[in-house]
């Protein structure tokens, strides 16, 4: 019986990782369902983005106060992990503070780690109420209601909750190191927890023990509830947003994609010496893809994908929106969170047949309206905006591509411009024949 | 304003066996539409002045396609650029200058991928690269110590970072420049991108122009100064909404520096 803390311990964090895994591998799955994409040769601008964007948030300040609390809770989760890393080796061996003989170091890292906690949990609150009672705008859109408002107070809460344990822990364990009790070697520093030691002065070791085990498990299993939640949630953004920064555009924004199947047909038709009758090549590439554009997830890439899955639904897309802030129904933010719940739905569709099986379903008109679609300036601001590198525009034009040349369901007005433009060279009823008219007016 | 504007088209050029520095791309807007027909002009008398040797595709210019593919017509796109990339690798264009941000975008950025690999610049810059050169003078006249706030074209802006160039010509001219709060590459676009030009809008509380112009009013300027012949119309309808349009113009920073000019 010696032993049944650490099996238990081992139990649970084989159950932890083991169902994350379970999860992100069905994440990889269902971004595999795109279509893949050529990310060129810009390595070396990748990595930079990755840093500079991911890692040194240098998206996020442009607000700067959320910039700035975003910061403290960021380098509060990267630099307590290493706290996590002690508590396990610790859960396994039976040990206790395993990396106490560090001496002076370990007191500095627990000093830090206890700063950091503390300034998590007033970052934490400020984001709760701006949420919650300062009710922010962008955290209001109508796609923000139900879950999606729930889901972010949810992390909130855990983030409270975590940090509050981690606190209690260590001023109970700074009691006993006081009282001198056995295995609770004094060492680590608690600049912050002193302040909480005394509230259990005149505990028992016995009671003392108890609050110390009981906070160190429930911090350890809460860590790992929390890490499967992360799948359940929007907060995924935690572990996708460095990938997502890798694989964002490194294009000029304006530049939008040149389809390729387009462009040999168009070669095909503008080549005299074209055979249209000609037998294809045999061993030839593969013929023209079925469809044009996107009207469900599967015709999106990877890329676009991945983008969904690291939405964490910040709404800065939205705010910078110029349809979205003169009423109109398209809100980027709104397309990232249909996106994910499609791909959702088609991955758990999945699970359940094997594989994909018709539902009658599809992203554009059950999830997105022709309507959002059509309200886009393409004005890139979503883009900007984005902390994380996310397109939403991407997946508008894609969806604009699928309406207009698979569906022909452009507007009125549109199809005339393009009519104009076919015939005569320009959006506008003018003849090509007077385009240098202007010399002389 | 008499003189009269030497515009050589390509055809022209190629017949007298010369080849310009430049071709200048009009574009559509700057073709038909009455407004920017002035602002096509006033970029011309600058060409001329400076003596730029340029030339003009006339009747052999098209649509860029611009807006067939944000509309979502990309065969139409493709279909005009390679037409418009045929006639120019045909003339052996090296360098385009455009004062539309949206042929500028479209030739600089996707253009290449389909065979056209030409050295683009928005009109802006290229003012600024003949200021540099000493082939332009710019200085305030008319315009110096104006209130002029400068509207950030998105296909200029954000889509392309170019944000300097035409302010710096503000500069040149002696205005004070204002900024509105939403500026360089988190400027409001003005509603007409994405090929909103050409269609109605989607219902909701406000039109885009109306609520880019209302920030731009809020400067106080004298002059709304924009570097795109579509920003150009929405703002312009933009002010005569608010009724402004007796105290506030809206002008191309081209025909600021003409003006001064007493071109």
């Amino acid at each position: 019986m010696e032993y049944l803390p650490n099996i238990l311990f081992v139990i649970a964090l084989v159950l932890g990782i083991g169902y994350f895994t379970l999860n992100i591998r069905k994440v990889i799955r269902n971004i595999k369902l795109g279509r893949e994409v050529d990310y060129g040769d810009h390595n070396k601008e990748r990595w930079g983005n990755m840093a500079r964007i991911a890692m040194g948030q240098s998206k996020m300040v442009v607000r700067p106060v959320a910039g700035l609390l975003h910061f403290v809770v960021y380098i509060g989760f990267v630099v307590i992990n290493i706290e996590v890393l002690e508590i396990i080796i610790d859960g396994i061996f039976g040990t206790h503070r395993i990396f106490a003989f560090l001496g002076g170091l370990y007191d500095f890292l627990i000093g830090t780690f206890e700063i950091l906690a503390l300034l998590v949990l007033v970052g934490v609150i400020v984001f709760w109420i701006r949420r919650n009672v300062q009710r922010i705008k962008r955290f209001m859109s109508p796609e923000m209601k139900g879950w999606p408002k729930n889901d972010a107070n949810i992390i909130l809460y855990f983030e409270v909750v975590l940090m509050v344990l981690f606190l209690t822990m260590n001023a109970a364990d700074l009691n006993l190191q006081q009282l001198g009790a056995a295995h609770y070697t004094a060492a680590g520093s608690y600049p912050v927890s002193s302040f909480i030691a005394p509230l259990f002065e005149g505990m028992s070791e016995s009671s003392l023990i108890l609050l110390e085990r009981t906070a160190w498990w429930l911090h350890i299993i809460g860590i790992l509830i929390f890490l499967n939640y992360l799948y359940f949630s929007k907060h995924l953004h935690i572990l996708l947003a460095f990938p997502n920064t890798f694989y964002g555009k490194v294009t000029p924004k304006g530049q939008f994609a040149n389809l390729e199947a387009v462009t040999n047909e168009v070669k095909l038709m503008m080549d005299p010496n074209a055979d249209p009758f000609a037998a294809p090549d045999p061993g030839a590439e593969e013929e023209t893809p079925a469809k044009f554009g996107a009207s469900d997830v599967m015709d999106l890439s990877r890329t676009q994908l991945l983008n969904a899955y690291t939405c964490t639904e910040c709404g800065r897309c939205t705010s910078e929106c110029p349809a979205n802030q003169t009423g109109k129904k398209l809100s980027p933010r709104k397309i990232m969170m249909d996106t994910r719940d499609r791909l959702q739905e088609v991955g758990k569709n999945i699970d359940k047949n094997g594989s994909f099986q018709e539902d009658g379903k599809q992203l554009l008109g059950d999830y997105i309206t022709h309507e959002e679609i059509w309200a886009c300036t393409t004005c890139n601001a979503c883009v900007e905006a984005c902390p994380v590198s996310i397109d939403p525009l991407s997946i508008i034009m894609d969806m604009r591509q699928y309406l207009v040349m698979e569906q022909s369901a452009a507007s009125n007005e549109l199809n005339g411009a393009m009519t104009n433009i076919e015939n005569n060279g320009a959006p506008w009823p003018y003849n090509q024949m007077d385009r240098l008219n202007w010399v002389n007016e | 304003m008499s003189e009269t504007l030497k515009v050589p088209t390509m055809a022209q050029m190629m017949a007298e066996g010369k080849t310009p520095e430049v071709l200048f791309w009009v574009g559509c807007a700057g073709s038909f539409d009455d407004r920017a027909k002035k602002i096509t002009k006033a970029f011309v008398k600058l060409l001329n002045n400076a003596g730029v040797d340029f030339a003009v595709l006339g009747t052999e210019e098209s649509c860029t396609g611009d807006p067939a593919k944000r509309a979502g017509n990309e065969f139409l796109f493709q279909m005009q650029a390679m037409t418009n990339i045929e006639v120019m690798n045909a003339y052996e264009i090296k360098k385009v200058v455009t004062a539309c941000p949206h042929c500028f975008n479209t030739i600089k950025n996707e253009y290449p991928g389909l065979g056209g690999n030409y050295e683009v610049m928005h009109h802006t810059q290229f003012l600024k690269s003949l200021l540099n050169e000493g082939r332009l003078t710019v200085n305030g006249g008319t315009y110096k110590g104006k209130k002029i706030t400068f509207h950030d074209p998105c296909y200029l802006g954000r889509a392309n970072a170019i944000y300097e160039a035409p302010r710096d010509l503000l500069k040149k001219l002696e205005v004070e420049l204002v900024e509105m709060k939403r500026c360089k590459s988190r400027g409001l676009c003005c509603g007409a991108g994405g090929a909103q030009m050409f269609k109605e809008p989607e219902p909701g509380t406000k039109d885009i122009n109306i609520e880019r112009t209302e920030e731009a009013l809020e400067t106080k300027p004298e002059i709304i100064a924009a570097g795109c012949p579509f920003c150009n119309t929405m703002m312009t309808d933009g002010v005569k909404n608010a009724e402004k349009e007796d105290s506030v113009q809206v002008m191309d920073v081209a025909e600021m520096i003409a003006n001064a000019q007493d071109l």
